[in-house]
């Protein structure tokens, strides 16, 4: 984890650190076993590749986005909140990929501490699969 | 009006049953695992991460009610002639914190179906509000999800 953004020295344009992320089968059962999610495309490889198409197994659509959020939250740690929070999956990931997500900052309100984040998971060829906004508040030192 | 006719929107402001389920530790704990979490209180589970809810109020189906690719069918999201869901959004507003012993209430409203042309034809925007509210009544978070027809 970064260190404790400080809401005086933040300026727009400002990146989030990079946190990679390998897609793997592990986790990805682990998930959709959280979640009670029985989706077969994320676990019945026969059956995504041929009757549905698709490469290999798809990663979980929320879980790219939890991953996103991650990167807003833990950027923030202790130093204020997740306040709002929002996401697409325009691009299927799938298992193998090696992915990673970004963030910087896209405005700054010193007087309320909020600071608007915008945050994006990108695959090995950096295509932007999950772009996300989020607006946290900072709290003044 | 293209393909919205008056029996689809006619069911905008539907909701479903409202559910109340009661967050555990160990669900946190399994969420923050499975998501890769960093941070130590939600790895212990003291408190759960922003995106838990969606593992909170997956529906839970006898396995008959499942489709036969394994997919359990949300009766809010209404089908829509010659469309099929190509992707979809989720905007989230966090007000309090979860925590284990936090008994949570869901309420699923179809908040609005609109139309807007796109390159390939109509595209069909439908918008599924979720409202979570604690045993006290307070607001605790708030989804809106879209899901975007071709």
């Amino acid at each position: 984890m970064s260190a404790v953004p400080d809401l005086s020295r933040l300026e727009p344009g400002q990146e989030l650190p990079v946190r990679h992320f390998k897609a793997e089968p592990v986790q990805l059962f682990l998930y959709n076993a959280a979640l009670w999610n029985a989706d077969r495309i994320h676990f019945d490889h026969p059956y995504t590749t041929q009757t549905e198409s698709y490469p290999a197994l798809v990663m979980a659509g929320p879980l790219l986005g939890d991953w996103l959020a991650q990167a807003a939250n833990d950027w923030v740690g202790d130093a204020g909140q997740l306040c709002s929070f929002e996401y697409s999956n325009r691009r299927a990931c799938y298992v193998g990929d090696a992915l990673r997500s970004v963030g910087k900052v896209r405005s700054v309100d010193v007087a309320t501490g909020e600071v608007v984040l915008e945050l994006a998971i990108l695959n090995q060829k950096d295509e932007v699969t999950t772009p996300g906004t989020a607006v946290v508040r900072l709290r003044r030192a | 009006m293209g393909v919205l006719d008056s029996d689809l929107l006619a069911r905008i402001g539907t909701s479903a049953a409202p559910q109340t389920q009661l967050v555990t530790r160990r669900d946190i704990r399994k969420y923050s695992v499975a998501t890769g979490q960093r941070q130590q209180r939600y790895l212990d589970g003291d408190e759960a991460p922003p995106m838990f809810h969606v593992a909170l109020f997956w529906p839970v189906l006898p396995l008959t009610e499942l489709s036969a690719n394994g997919v359990a069918i949300d009766p809010l999201f209404p089908d829509v002639p010659g469309k099929r869901p190509m992707a979809g959004g989720i905007k989230i507003d966090f007000r309090l914190p979860l925590r284990p012993g936090d008994e949570l209430t869901a309420t699923r409203t179809l908040t609005n179906i609109y139309e807007k042309s796109g390159s390939t034809g109509a595209l069909v925007f439908i918008e599924v509000t979720m409202q979570v509210h604690n045993a006290r009544g307070e607001l605790v978070l708030t989804e809106k999800t879209t899901r975007i027809m071709r």
